[in-house]
């Protein structure tokens, strides 16, 4: 479970986050939308420090990972991230990306993290490209290797920062199948997203951010058919046709 | 013009380049270690360390290398109370000043690399040093080999000055031959000709070095 509480984060004198509370619980897919600026990517990334929050807490399972005593290295390695530009290591090939932080940081043998690897590249449906270097890919099957590759690390929960958003139409199912998939085998992920349709689908809930503030946050249904407040109504319907 | 001195003479050449070359070797080799070593002092998150790194760098950027070259010859020894051989003088001088010229160049390699690779190895856990040595330096050595080759280059053309120090590299060499043979302007002729065709032979070969990493970066 993660628990946000009284979260700030400004950048300067840019307050980009501004008293952020909410909980993900186990198993639960939330889904952040929100216009550009509205803080939510920024709120992903502090839930592993990739930001680090001007105040608040973070509190995943009983731990605050803001209190000084915490190895964060730790943290990240049970929450999985995929960014919206896959950053797959270029140096190495499919396989290498997905098995060398398992063989270095968990300390796992190579064979088992090759086997693991190839179940994972079977998963997302890119076996036959284990020996790939990533420039030779396209963007939809980078960000699945970018998928297996956190989940090498068997983490608890899985953050997503627009995982499509770099992608051509054509390739952003094939990304979206592989996290409905993960969904469904009861992963907690938290996915920051533009993609309404996916959002209404996979989500369990779903949080609507505007200036740096959590406006509004209930299930999906709810959200997209009887939005309560007037800045989510405005939103939904410039994106809504 | 007469060239017969090289009948007799030619090996004194042939010994003198073999020495510059090694000694180009050496100093572009332990200069990358000792660069890489001053650009993560660099970046250190100790101030003290930072400066260190900054006031060598600066200092050895801002200084000729001659003036180095017997810094290090004079004062090397007076420093460790060693009795340091020639030779590893030399290597020395040479090391420290393209040190710190790799260095600058190393940075800029890191800098190259997108923030996102850092970040996309943090956050499957790895720490700093992990992440900078197994994802960070070998993107950041793949940016500058180009600009290390050229300072091979550099090296070359730049050990021409521990001659003064009586390392018989090749423009060394090439004083004692001018002294045996009284002839003023044509050994410095074939010295000239030698550096040249070694360092356009390996501009040559870094262009093709070049080549073939480029195409590796395509399918």
């Amino acid at each position: 479970m993660i628990t946000v509480k009284h979260l700030y984060k400004s950048f300067n004198s840019h307050e980009v986050l501004n008293n952020i509370n909410c909980t993900i619980h186990d198993g639960e897919v939330v889904v952040i939308i929100g216009p550009s600026g509205s803080g939510k990517s920024t709120l992903l990334r502090c839930l592993n420090l990739l930001e680090t929050p001007t105040q608040g807490s973070i509190i995943i399972d009983g731990q605050d990972i803001m209190t000084r005593k915490i190895n964060i290295d730790q943290v990240r390695e049970k929450m999985g991230m995929v960014f919206q530009q896959f950053n797959l290591f270029p140096h190495k090939t499919v396989i290498q990306n997905i098995c060398h932080a398992p063989i270095r940081v968990r300390k796992m043998k190579k064979y088992d993290a090759e086997q693991q690897g190839l179940e994972l590249l079977r998963k997302v449906g890119l076996r036959d490209k284990k020996d790939a270097y990533p420039i030779t890919l396209s963007g939809g099957q980078q960000q699945r290797i970018a998928i297996a590759r956190a989940l090498a690390m068997q983490p608890n929960a899985m953050l997503f920062d627009e995982p499509t958003s770099a992608l051509d139409p054509e390739m952003v199912s094939e990304v979206l199948n592989v996290i409905k998939d993960l969904a469904k085998e009861g992963m907690t992920m938290v996915i920051v997203t533009h993609e309404m349709g996916f959002a209404k689908e996979v989500g369990d809930r779903v949080i609507f951010m505007d200036g740096g503030q959590i406006v509004e946050e209930n299930t999906p249904d709810a959200m997209f058919n009887h939005p309560q407040h007037a800045r989510t109504q405005n939103f939904l319907s410039k994106i809504l046709h | 013009m007469n060239f017969s001195f090289l009948g007799s003479y030619y090996t004194f050449f042939l010994q003198g380049a073999y020495v510059t070359v090694l000694l180009a070797i050496i100093s572009v080799i332990a200069g990358t270690i000792l660069g890489v070593l001053l650009t993560l002092m660099r970046r250190s998150k100790i101030q003290a360390v930072r400066w260190i790194s900054i006031a060598y760098v600066e200092f050895i950027r801002g200084t000729p290398l001659l003036a180095q070259v017997y810094l290090v010859y004079v004062g090397l020894p007076m420093l460790t109370q060693l009795n340091i051989p020639d030779f590893a003088t030399g290597a020395i001088a040479l090391t420290i000043h393209a040190s710190a010229y790799i260095s600058e160049t190393m940075r800029s390699g890191i800098e190259a690399v997108p923030y996102g690779q850092a970040e996309a190895a943090r956050s499957l856990g790895m720490n700093s040093r992990r992440t900078m040595l197994d994802i960070i330096l070998p993107q950041a050595f793949k940016n500058i080999l180009p600009a290390l080759g050229n300072q091979f280059i550099g090296n070359i053309k730049d050990s021409s000055l521990v001659s003064v120090i009586g390392i018989s590299e090749l423009m060394y060499e090439t004083t004692t031959v001018r002294g045996t043979t009284a002839l003023g302007l044509e050994p410095i002729i074939v010295c000239s000709l030698i550096y040249l065709v070694l360092t356009l032979t390996l501009t040559r070969l870094l262009t093709f070095v070049e080549r073939r990493l480029k195409s590796s970066d395509h399918r």
